[in-house]
């Protein structure tokens, strides 16, 4: 399960899972944020135990996006104990957005 | 991993040319398998260039306009109701020169496909400048999706580079967002068509830089400016910019068929008779054989040439 996050529930999600975060920036008119989305639901399913993934609209949160210097979309961050291990710019395959976080979760 | 079914018709590519081919061959009960590609943020991804575009008001029969990837996944669908079956994957290698034609998928098996007959409906990918610190920038003001990134240069200093259809929809589409996006061209006039050359020169937001190039990209975490040349004045120069749209034009996604296909200088394949190629039962359609025209409607009409052709062949050459 993926879970949406605004502005509040960010920084607590990010700090209090004990599992690597790994956060997907995305909007609703952006294509290739749409094509990676069951990729994600599927990452999130199969490793549930190692990595939580969550997602935030930059629409609707532009401060966390400009945080963390987003200027693309999909971006996905991922947070180990809040601080930032990997970021992944663009839609891709499974394959190659695992080979990315190798080793990472 | 191989699958030991031989299909009728094997489809590689998903734009409208492919999906048009699916739709013919579905409906010829050929059963086509359909590789679409894989997720990207370049036009190199299924349903091909119209998924990074907005309205498409060129395609007859949608008077009043069709988003792209809208068209596209309609397209998809019309295949998918004719029992065309698709695999979100790329081809990583292929054998086509043999009665019985072999194509490998990047899948984790590495599953083989056979097929008496294959049509190459793979398209064109945009290209990039290759120029200093374009892909470390890339994601970080560089883009290749004006679609996907306008939206963080509200209010920036944007500059899309290029001077042919998408590159100055791009820039009416950021207008959007931005006071005023600089069209940087190399030459002295656009490619473009004219319908689109005067909306964009006419629109007070688009101003244009012309015979400028790209030297390259500078900014630290993100693009601050670019370094131009203007090839008329021969002077180099620094010039402000957030966010810069890559749109210089395409080529073909021919790579996995060299030394078996036949291609011309550019790397478009040659059709001849139709949609054949120089082999046997393989046939290319779209804009991986198209360097004139490129446009949705006639890679269409191609995808449906090629699977009438294939069709064709079939029935002549496979009992």
């Amino acid at each position: 399960m993926i879970t949406q996050l605004d502005e509040r529930g960010f920084d607590e999600l990010l700090f209090a899972t004990e599992v690597p975060v790994l956060v997907d920036f995305w909007a609703t008119w952006c294509g290739p944020c749409k094509a990676i989305a069951p990729i994600l639901e599927e990452i999130a399913s199969e490793y549930s135990d190692k990595l939580t993934i969550a997602k935030i609209d930059v629409d609707q949160n532009q401060q966390i996006a400009t945080r963390y210097n987003v200027q693309s979309i999909p971006t996905m961050i991922l947070f180990s104990q809040g601080q930032e291990s990997a970021r992944v710019i663009g839609s891709m395959s499974k394959q190659a957005l695992l080979k990315k976080l190798e080793g990472l979760f | 991993m191989s699958t030991d079914a031989v299909n009728e018709v094997v489809i590689i590519g998903s734009g409208p040319a492919g999906l048009t081919a699916a739709i013919y061959s579905a409906r010829a009960n050929l059963n086509p398998i359909i590789v679409e590609g894989e997720p990207s943020s370049n036009s190199d991804q299924p349903g091909g260039q119209l998924m990074l575009t907005t309205e498409v008001e060129n395609f007859p029969g949608f008077p009043e306009g069709i988003l792209g990837p809208e068209l596209m996944t309609r397209m998809k669908d019309q295949a998918i109701k004719f029992g065309a079956k698709f695999i979100t994957s790329k081809v990583t290698k292929v054998k086509l020169t043999d009665k019985i034609k072999r194509i490998w998928l990047s899948d984790e098996n590495e599953t083989e496909l056979l097929a008496h007959s294959v049509i190459i409906s793979t398209g064109a990918k945009s290209i990039m400048l290759n120029v200093e610190n374009e892909s470390r920038l890339l994601g970080y003001g560089v883009s290749t999706c004006a679609t996907c990134d306008g939206f963080f240069f509200r209010n920036k200093n944007i500059a899309v580079v290029g001077g042919g259809d998408s590159a100055l929809e791009e820039a009416i589409f950021l207008t959007k967002f931005a006071d005023k996006v600089t069209i940087i061209h190399r030459r002295d006039a656009f490619r473009a068509s004219k319908i689109m050359q005067q909306r964009a020169l006419s629109n007070e937001k688009i101003d244009v830089l012309w015979n400028t190039e790209i030297r390259a990209f500078n900014g630290e975490n993100s693009l601050n400016s670019v370094t131009l040349f203007n090839n008329l004045l021969n002077k180099e120069y620094e010039f402000d910019l957030d966010g810069a749209f890559v749109a210089i034009g395409h080529s073909p996604n021919t790579e996995i068929f060299q030394n078996q296909v036949l291609m011309d200088e550019n790397g478009y394949i040659i059709t001849n008779n139709g949609t054949k190629t120089n082999l046997e039962g393989v046939f290319a359609c779209g804009d991986v054989q198209d360097h004139m025209y490129k446009q949705a409607i006639t890679a269409a009409g191609s995808g449906c040439a090629a699977a009438i052709d294939t069709e064709k062949w079939l029935n002549n050459n496979i009992s």
